[in-house]
């Protein structure tokens, strides 16, 4: 008879989740999995709205990342008006989308990551948070901080108001970049650049002590999925789609985002409400695939900037095909935020960036738009359809977290095996389970509501389903 | 032939004023730098008394009236400011949102709404009454307007100024209490409408999100209702 152990919710990460561990008979980890338990419906909430309110609407379906549902939806929207969009817009809001995703790194790092990694897995849990953090390593903790805020200051010296601004709209921006802004952001990102190319330092000299998580936390051969740029160098805003496999080799190139239904299809598990992608040509549950930051990595041939070119060069040494291991989302987070300063500091510096010719106009001219940017937590999909006026007749959006939540399973199946023993669940083998998900630092206010730290329940079921153990921790 | 105007006086809140005779209370009370909150009236527009928002208390009346749609009289005794009026006021204000749907961070009127505007004024932070979160109708088909009845909360200014500022007359209400609608035309979509000029003007005094220019995301509509104005002073220059 088989046991199951429940965890629930999943603390530090942003949303509302359970695990369950499936014991077999000798109670020995069979399988786990991850559900999401509530669905807001957002595709069917906006059916008949005009067009114009997907950027606003979608953005609400996340209080974590707007600014990403902000870019998927307007280039949805842009594929609708059929123009193209000033080359101006499309530079700020390439800005405006790697600050986003500055800000959201360094959430998932420093407040949410971190304190596993300096304090050990296997710290007293009322330490483990940011506060823990600061008491301990109080530099770490305040650069961390700081690294976060200015990404979310340049939102907002850009865009306005830092949480759903109504600044990205269908056809480019509402407002060009003013000045003092660009000032001001490149008289900071010096520092930016300084704190993360230490911490990147010591992540390197660090992540030795880590070589059994490393090796056990979801690292698995599986496909990659991401934008690209023509010059195969990194993009989160742009480009094309590319499919690389587990010795990141290319086995699909230059997918244009309307097209992105003839390589990836949809699989709802029953106990989910999250939907599955999965590689078309590969089937289910086979054609599982990454996205996010390792993903983007494991995908392009270089960043296209100095710095983390470099860095690039030594994360490509970890391994000599793709990178497998899911804990080194972590690391790919830290070159992302390097690489994102050094874009920033580029995008600036081009000779129209003040331009004050930032909007195109026009009506509905296609009756489909397909939007695909890059999210923190890797690819984000808006797809419309509108009827002659402009009204949403159907939508359909794939998330980040969707995209990869074949892999997360298997990642914490991988994981539970390893380090869940017996019918009582230890501290650190239970933490251990809930970092794997944490290094794809799924954002599950995409289909729920809640943000930050949450009770978590922990049950243990006996092999007639009686409850052997259960413990409930309140952070 | 109307009876020509008399000077008169009557009190505002222990004030003793002058008006005439075919002045509005709500007329006298700005004349006089007596705030009265307003919603479906408009100046320039004929009131008609639709919202019950600028209700004031007349001693001598069991009724509250609309004081842009009641005129004055000699020794008429008005309060405009009352626990009563202020619990009436906020009730009105509920009811609009109640009764339509209103998500004011995604609506292109976001931060530029007389309805919000008004909810701040009467402070309704929250409704006492659950949402009736009824299915309504969006008209894209014209051109260069959209019209959203989620947001439409009757006050038929838009029904006015075609009317009466731009003689179309393309805008009307259809339907009774709580079934009311305002239509273009007989129902028909707004697109296919005879007699719509496009000329903009029910889009620019709607107080909402309801009516507003196609193509505008959350928060960019901005109404501006100054040609009203421009008309009436070219009429009187014009006589
Ligand atoms: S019209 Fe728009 S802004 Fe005004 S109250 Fe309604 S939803 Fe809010
Ligand atoms: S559409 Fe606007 S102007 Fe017309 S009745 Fe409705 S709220 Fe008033
Ligand atoms: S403003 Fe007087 S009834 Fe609406």
């Amino acid at each position: 008879m088989s046991r199951t152990i429940v965890i629930d919710p999943v603390t530090r990460i942003e949303g509302h989740a359970k695990i369950t561990i499936y014991l077999n008979d000798e109670g020995n980890v069979r399988d786990a999995r991850f559900h999401v338990t509530q669905y807001r419906g957002f595709e069917k909430f906006c059916e008949g709205r005009p067009y114009t309110e997907m950027p606003a609407l979608t953005a609400r379906t996340c209080g974590i990342c707007p600014i990403s549902h902000l870019m998927a939806a307007s280039k949805a929207c842009d594929a609708i008006l059929a123009v193209r969009i000033p080359d101006t817009a499309v530079k700020l809001r390439k800005i405006v989308n790697l600050a986003q995703i500055i800000q959201s790194h360094a959430l998932s790092f420093f407040h949410l990551s971190s304190p596993d990694l300096l304090l050990g897995m296997d710290a007293p849990i009322e330490q483990r948070n940011i506060l823990g953090l600061a008491a301990s390593h109080p530099e770490m903790a305040r650069e961390g901080i700081w690294l976060r805020k200015f990404g979310q200051q340049i939102i907002e010296k850009i865009a306005g108001k830092r949480i759903h601004p109504a600044w990205t709209v269908p056809g480019g921006v509402s407002a060009p970049l003013a000045p003092e802004t660009r000032e001001w952001i490149l008289s900071q990102l010096p520092e930016g650049i300084r704190i993360i190319q230490r911490v990147l330092e010591w992540y390197k000299s660090a992540y030795g002590q880590f070589a059994d998580e490393i090796e056990y936390f979801a690292n698995f051969p599986s496909l990659f999925m991401g934008l690209v740029n023509e010059d195969d160098s990194l993009e989160h805003y742009d480009g094309a789609l590319r499919v690389v496999d587990d010795r990141r080799r290319i086995i699909a190139d230059r997918i244009p985002s309307a097209d992105y239904q003839d390589y990836i299809s949809e699989y709802v598990e029953p106990d989910s409400y999250l939907k599955s992608p999965f590689y078309k040509m590969m089937g289910y549950p086979e054609g599982i695939y990454r996205v996010g930051p390792l993903a983007r990595l494991n995908c392009a041939e270089r960043t296209g900037a100095p710095l983390s070119a470099v860095e690039l060069f030594a994360f490509r040494k970890l391994s000599k095909g793709a990178v497998l291991s899911s804990f080194h989302y972590h690391y790919a987070r830290l070159i992302e935020i390097l690489f994102g300063f050094e874009r920033i500091e580029q995008l600036l510096n081009e000779s129209d960036i003040l331009s004050e010719h930032v909007r195109a106009h026009a009506g509905p001219n296609r009756e489909e738009g397909v939007g695909i940017s890059e999210a923190p937590r890797g690819m984000l999909l808006h797809h419309y359809k509108v009827d002659r006026n402009g009204l949403i007749t159907w939508a359909n959006l794939i998330i980040a977290t969707g995209h990869n939540n074949l892999a997360m399973n298997r990642g914490i199946a991988q994981a539970a095996k390893h380090y869940v023993k017996g019918d009582k669940i230890k501290e650190g083998a239970l933490n251990r389970v809930e970092a794997v998900i944490r290094c794809y630092d799924p954002c599950l206010s995409c289909s729920t509501h809640a943000f930050g730290e949450m009770p978590m329940r922990v049950q243990l079921i006996g092999p007639e389903g009686t409850l052997l153990d259960e413990k409930i921790r309140t952070i | 032939m109307s009876t020509p105007s008399r000077v008169i006086t009557l009190t505002l809140d222990d004030r003793e004023v002058g008006a005439h005779t075919d002045q509005t209370i709500l007329e006298v009370a700005r004349e006089n730098g007596i705030v009265i909150p307003t919603l479906c009236h408009l100046e320039g527009l004929l009131p008609i008394g639709a919202c019950r928002i600028c209700l004031v208390e007349v001693v001598g009346s069991n009724k509250l009236l609309p004081a842009c749609a009641t005129k004055v009289t000699d020794g008429m005794r008005v309060i405009t400011q009352s626990e009563r009026l202020t619990r009436y006021r906020r009730r009105v204000v509920e009811f609009l949102f109640a009764s339509g749907n209103h998500i004011c961070a995604v609506c292109v009127s976001n931060h530029h709404c007389e309805l919000q505007d008004m909810a701040v004024y009467t402070g309704m932070s929250h409704l006492t009454e659950p949402y009736r979160y009824p299915k309504l109708r969006v008209d894209a088909s014209h051109e260069r307007f959209v019209q959203d009845d989620n947001r439409c909360i009757l006050c038929q200014r838009c029904v006015r100024v075609c009317a009466e500022i731009e003689g179309a007359h393309t805008w009307d209400v259809m339907g009774r209490g709580i079934e009311a609608r305002v239509i273009t035309d007989l129902n028909q979509p707004w697109g296919e409408s005879d007699t719509c000029t496009s000329c903009s003007k029910c889009v620019q005094v709607c107080p909402t999100g309801a009516l507003s220019i196609k193509g505008m995301a959350a928060a960019e509509m901005k109404k501006r209702k100054h040609f009203l104005a421009q008309y009436w002073t070219l009429k009187e220059e014009e006589s």
